[in-house]
């Protein structure tokens, strides 16, 4: 029987062992050092905030593994013999596999700060770190302000998480406002505002030059490219994260910032892949990184690849690019390709609607002289996915999109509604005089039947 | 400041709440001669022995709240009954039960600072109580900061995890319970508070059902309050909590003591939204026999009754599912959305107590059932007996261990340790069979939304009916389970927008998929043609 071992029990490690063996009857082994169980890492926040206890993170229940015959080991990987086949583990015996997959996400970065591995300086990555902030930062006696380094996703999340005990957090942001690489300015000015709402003393505009250390080893403050020095003890380093490939230095699998793979994920040793936030694609695919470290993908390389592995080989083709995040209370959904000012194609054009009290907002990025739909942000509204993959498959327009907004959708029912002020806006800058259909279910099951 | 406000409010709700438990064991009682004699006759006794033998066991003599009477009534009545059945006098036995009847003493003899001064009383208990609690609930606008899902520490706190305060809250509930269904006599104190109420409702004085339906009102309005402002960003909640909070109040409380004041043929008062089976004696003999000899009202509850589990409760599951009736209109829905909300993520999603739940709930029902079918066979052949069996004795035997025990004691009692909805989703029969309309025969479903979740478990963590949600949501599949009673908490706490409780047409409804929207086309169309 072939054995395929799993390095990982992230979400791409696990998607790839569920349907190898709903394919197959392979023997399946996992090998992970961070926790027994597979859980979902994105729901680490909540545990700390105490929306949830640990054990709620964990999808599958613990009996599932030996049930479907999927192999759990707890151990550290030191390095591949890819000749022989055989995993080094630390402090246990070796395993030999059939196939291997590299599924081991990344690590936090660290880019040389001086004082970057004292005592109170860490990310928010790992179950362990969950338990180091817990450590660190248990209430605002012990932890009197922290300071967050990077305006990213997890950053705002851990502002977030830090706040929910009243700990006063300073929040360092390299751009001129929150996650504008990414997000148009608009939204990101909405964001922005929130963060303030939140009583987080945001630093636009902001780098760390160092952290300095108390007597026990302890970040005690940090100093500002602006000059400021903000004492604190607990130092969050949420500045991206890279793959986390250290073990595989020296093992003759091709990296690049993260393992090498071509489409079918295969890396440059037969019998060896690689999925998830670690694996890089040669080539990037339509718009996407070559590296993408987002839930999902991990889940849809985990798919194919368990194609690929029981016999029927399958390329990775991500669909149109979908997300969601929730910045604080602001839940935010994105559909197609929307860029930032600083990113986006002369070609992009954006429409931009915001509503006058609330915190909502809609982005809509069409072609300029096509007016074709590209791609939508929403904030505080939620959008039917299925949808706007059909949309954007069959090239609608923005006009198309407006006019059909209703079936899109998905907020809760009894919600408010504001297809009507978002088509008054348009039409008002356009000069056109669309008017929204009302919502057709005829129109939104035709695109999970042409699914199905 | 806030904070100062709601440790205030917390300190005056916990004196309210001391002098409403302390209660039942204050007081005194004495039951005098014309009292005594009135009570006979209310009761309809005929036995000599039981009458003098009680007289000179009560009458005239000062009792303290803490004595038990019933165990007093008890001997006299088999000591009375011993005779009657040697001499075969069987008109003269004595039927009534002790308990019953040692509630009814109390309540004839009480005097005393508590039912001279029932005003004050209910300021002191019910008036306190909402105080304290509302000076707890409304700072919440301030407290829990802006608008949005505040679930923050529920993990954290002793009264939401399971600790001391939820153990102790969950000791007063049980007690409280076994009280009203067993020990009434205990509940007399409590009935004096809400006394000038009742009479100014139904003209007459309160028992302690009365006191328990208004105190279900009273803990679900302050609740609800507590509801609009952890959800005041949630349209759905707020539709939701007001349409349970109007049918409890109008439907099961107002409207049952107006038709008494009203002195209307059918004389008990009816809950029109109380539908068979959950309304399990509907059809037990008595009530048949009452509302076929009430005239026109009683006929229009006997055929809005039927017309309300037939037609009506499977019609409305069709079109809304079943949320339309255990999260919008049920009592005990209402309370768990209210009073429950905060311990809504104890109920276990585990496999194992998924298969109990099927095992019970549908056992509940058949015998529901079973019992309905005696009492109407029993009611049309004339008889006591079906197949050898007492039907009283089923009907005694459900109402003790499935109304009394699982409904009340171990259904609300238990909310803090195994979430709010254990009655509804373990026990209710009710919703067992409209489980059945919304699994098979429905428009309705949790839509979830394409390749979105992240399988953070908030879902899953606060579905107080213990389904997986997540499960389902993480595989892109929609949720159909005949358990779920649509309160909205899965979609409202999803940080990422997936759910929604959406009704629309049957077809499509259950989606499985291989694969996640997300992957290309190709693929999707290779794994389906397989």
């Amino acid at each position: 029987m072939e054995h395929i071992v799993i390095i990982g029990n992230g979400i791409s490690g696990v998607t790839a062992a569920r349907h190898i063996r709903k394919l197959s009857d392979k023997k399946i082994t996992i090998i992970s050092t961070e926790t027994d169980y597979f859980f979902s890492r994105t729901a680490l926040m909540y545990v700390y905030m105490g929306h949830m206890k640990f054990e709620h993170t964990q999808p599958y229940e613990n009996w599932f593994w030996k049930k479907n015959r999927i192999d759990l080991v707890k151990g550290y990987v030191k390095t591949i013999d890819h000749k022989n086949n055989i995993l080094k583990i630390e402090n246990s015996t070796d395993i030999v596999y059939d196939k291997l997959i590299i599924a081991t996400g990344s690590k936090p970065n660290k880019f040389g700060w001086p004082g970057q591995d004292l005592g109170g300086v860490q990310g928010l990555y790992s179950k362990q770190d969950l338990d180091t902030l817990e450590k660190n930062a248990p209430n605002k006696e012990v932890c009197k302000r922290a300071v967050i380094v990077g305006g990213g996703l997890i950053g705002i999340e851990m502002a977030e998480m830090l706040r929910s005990r009243d700990i006063p957090v300073t929040f360092l942001v390299r751009e001129s406002s929150f996650w504008n690489g990414v997000l148009p300015s608009g939204e990101s000015q909405m964001i922005n505002e929130h963060i303030l709402e939140h009583h987080i003393d945001l630093r636009l505009e902001t780098n760390l030059v160092e952290i300095l250390a108390d007597e026990n080893g302890n970040a005690k403050a940090i100093v500002t490219d602006k000059g400021d020095t903000i004492k604190c003890s607990v130092v969050g380093l949420t500045a991206g994260v890279s793959p986390n490939i250290n073990f595989l230095k020296d093992s003759g699998i091709e990296l690049g910032r993260g393992v090498k793979v071509n489409r079918l994920l295969e890396t440059n040793i037969p019998n060896i892949y690689a999925i998830g936030d670690c694996a890089e694609q040669h080539q990037a695919i339509g718009n996407r990184r070559p590296i993408e470290a987002v839930w999902y993908t991990g889940r849809m390389m985990g798919e194919t690849l368990a194609q690929t592995i029981c016999g029927n080989p399958t390329e990775y083709k991500p669909g149109h690019w979908f997300n969601s995040a929730k910045f604080l209370d602001l839940e935010y959904q994105t559909y197609g390709w929307v860029f930032s000012e600083r990113s986006k194609s002369e070609e992009e054009k954006h429409f931009h609607w915001r509503h006058a009290k609330e915190k909502i907002c809609v982005t809509i990025a069409y072609h300029k002289d096509t007016k074709a739909f590209l791609g939508i942000n929403t904030f505080g509204i939620r959008m039917r996915h299925n949808i706007f993959d059909r949309w954007l498959t069959e090239n609608k327009s923005i006009e198309y999109v407006l006019e059909y907004l209703k079936d899109a959708h998905f907020d809760p029912e009894f919600y408010a509604h504001y297809e009507k002020e978002i088509l008054a806006k348009y039409n008002h800058e356009n000069g056109t005089n669309i008017t929204p259909k009302k919502k057709s279910w005829k129109r939104i099951f035709a695109t999970s039947k042409a699914r199905a | 400041m806030m904070k100062t406000i709601q440790n205030i409010g917390i300190t005056i709700f916990l004196v309210g709440f001391g002098i409403f438990a302390a209660l039942p064991f204050l007081g005194n009682f004495k039951l005098d001669e014309k009292n005594f004699e009135e009570l006979i006759t209310n009761q309809g006794i005929k036995s000599e022995i039981f009458i003098q033998d009680l007289k000179s066991k009560i009458v005239g003599k000062d009792f303290s709240g803490i004595t038990s009477l019933a165990p007093i009534v008890e001997t006299t009545i088999n000591d009375a009954n011993k005779v009657h059945s040697k001499n075969k006098e069987w008109g003269k036995k004595v039927y009534a039960g002790s308990d019953d009847f040692a509630t009814a003493i109390r309540k004839k003899s009480g005097y005393g600072f508590i039912p001279e001064n029932k005003g004050l009383m209910w300021f002191l208990t019910f008036g306190l109580g909402i105080i304290g609690a509302l000076m707890f609930i409304l700072p919440q606008v301030v407290t829990l900061g802006k608008k949005g899902i505040k679930n923050d520490h529920i993990y954290h706190q002793s009264s939401t995890n399971k600790g001391w305060i939820a153990w102790l809250v969950f000791i007063f509930l049980v007690s409280f319970y076994l009280v009203l269904y067993f020990k009434s006599e205990y509940a007399v104190n409590w009935t004096y508070l809400v006394d000038p109420i009742s009479q100014s409702l139904s003209g007459n004085l309160a028992g302690h059902w009365f006191v328990y339906g208004f105190m279900y009102c009273v803990v679900m309005t302050v609740m609800a309050i507590r509801m609009y402002i952890k959800y005041r960003h949630n349209m759905y909640q707020i539709v939701r909590t007001t349409s349970v909070l109007f049918f409890q109040i109008v439907f099961a409380f107002l409207i049952p003591e107006i038709m008494v004041r009203l002195q209307l043929s059918y004389s008990k008062g009816y809950d029109f939204k109380n539908a068979f089976p959950l309304d399990y004696d509907f059809f037990f003999s008595w009530n048949l026999k009452e509302l076929i000899s009430s005239g026109g009202l009683g006929l229009f509850i006997l055929v809005w009754g039927i017309l309300l589990t037939v037609v009506i409760v499977p019609v409305m599951v069709y079109f809304f599912g079943k949320r339309w009736y255990c999260s919008w209109v049920c009592g005990c829905g209402g309370l768990a959305e209210t009073l429950g909300d905060p311990y809504r993520q104890h109920s276990s999603k585990s496999l194992f107590s998924w298969k109990v739940e099927r095992w019970l709930i549908h056992g509940v029902l058949l015998f529901a059932l079973v019992m309905t079918g005696f009492t109407l066979y029993g009611f049309f052949a004339e008889t006591g007996t079906v197949l050898g069996i007492k039907v009283q004795s089923i009907m005694n035997t459900y109402s003790f261990l499935i109304g009394a025990i699982f409904a009340g004691v171990i259904g609300t009692g238990f909310y803090p340790i195994f979430g709010n909805r254990v009655w509804c989703r373990f026990g209710c029969p009710l919703a067992a069979y409209l489980g059945f309309v919304q699994r098979f025969k429905s428009r309705f479903r949790i839509t979830t939304n394409g390749g979105q979740c992240i399988s953070c478990g908030n879902c899953s963590t606060y579905c107080e009916q213990g389904i997986d949600v997540r499960a389902y949501a993480q595989k892109g599949e929609n949720i159909v389970r005949s358990s779920c009673v649509g309160c909205g908490v899965c979609s409202a706490v999803c940080p990422r927008g997936v759910l929604k409780l959406e009704n629309g047409p049957e077809e499509g409804r259950i989606n499985p998929t291989e694969v996640l929207l997300g992957n290309d086309v190709d693929l999707m169309e290779l794994v389906n043609k397989k």
